[in-house]
């Protein structure tokens, strides 16, 4: 028996509103954005995003090796070849949603690729580069 | 109803169950944690548990700050419940109880003897990358489905 489009909508909105799939969703890019522009004190540079995204930082990755340049579509993880979803949130609302997930791949891949912790103005770049690319 | 327990017979079964189970792969766990997925899943497949044994598992959640040349470290709320269910879940059959070096799957003799038919270079191919991309060729790797009869090589 199918159920009553009434009920699959009242179903849908129960789904919407319950507290355990809101929870994931407590950030945006913009809200990202303003936190590391605030802490660097300067305006970020999608210009400038764009560069360090692609730059090497005298290592053997760049962002762009796994995520893909530009990361509009499926990257793929380098060394073992797992699809990535897209970065870009316009391709992938999922993006930067989530406060703590936001902090901890920000570490855990600069890291890889820059051997140590991206700066505050880094990070504030590299978002606002993200958030420009539209479809 | 007289209850009927044999346990000599059921332990030949659950061998002969674990031998069959391993003719088409080693099956995920019918719970697996959500940070499990999301966490180990992120960057490889999220491995059966079955594929290595307790002690690997123990030295690859100790060193996940050095995990296979990256930085895989998970706060110790996440990865108290993951070292424990992968300790329940680790392999126990007779082939996966000898430690793989450097506690590698890819690096198992049960792995090697499987895959000794396909060439290093056909691993390299930019559609695999990598002997851990099981999911490359294996296409029910993600439930633990590694059906000879479901392999494709992509080009």
């Amino acid at each position: 028996m199918k159920p009553a489009p009434a009920l699959a909508a009242a179903l849908i909105l129960l789904a919407a509103w319950h507290p355990l799939s809101a929870a994931a969703a407590d950030t945006s890019i913009a809200a990202q954005l303003a936190r590391w522009q605030g802490q660097a004190g300067a305006p970020a540079s999608a210009e400038r995003g764009q560069a360090f995204f692609e730059g090497r930082h005298g290592g053997d990755l760049s962002c762009s090796s796994c995520h893909g340049m530009p990361p509009t579509g499926p990257g793929k993880h380098a060394s073992t070849g797992k699809p990535i979803d897209p970065l870009a949130p316009a391709f992938n609302p999922a993006r930067f949603t989530d406060t703590a997930k936001v902090d901890k791949w920000f570490t855990r891949n600069c890291k890889d690729v820059l051997a140590r912790e991206c700066s505050a103005s880094e990070k504030a770049d590299v978002l606002a580069w993200l958030a420009s690319l539209k479809p | 109803m007289k209850k009927q327990m044999i346990p000599v017979p059921a332990a030949f079964v659950a061998a002969l169950m674990a031998s069959l189970a391993w003719a088409d792969g080693v099956p995920m766990p019918r719970t697996v944690p959500a940070a499990y997925t999301q966490e180990c899943g992120a960057c490889h497949l999220a491995f059966p548990p079955g594929l290595l044994p307790a002690a690997s598992w123990q030295r690859v959640m100790a060193g996940l700050g050095r995990h296979f040349g990256t930085d895989a470290s998970l706060d110790a709320g996440t990865a108290q419940p993951l070292r424990a269910w992968l300790q329940a879940n680790a392999g126990t059959y007779k082939r996966v109880r000898e430690e793989p070096p450097q506690d590698r799957i890819t690096q198992s003799n049960w792995f090697l003897r499987k895959h000794r038919e396909v060439a290093p270079d056909v691993f390299r191919r930019t559609s695999i990358k990598s002997a851990a991309n099981c999911a490359a060729c294996h296409g029910g790797a993600d439930q633990g489905n590694f059906s000879e009869h479901a392999v494709r090589i992509p080009k």
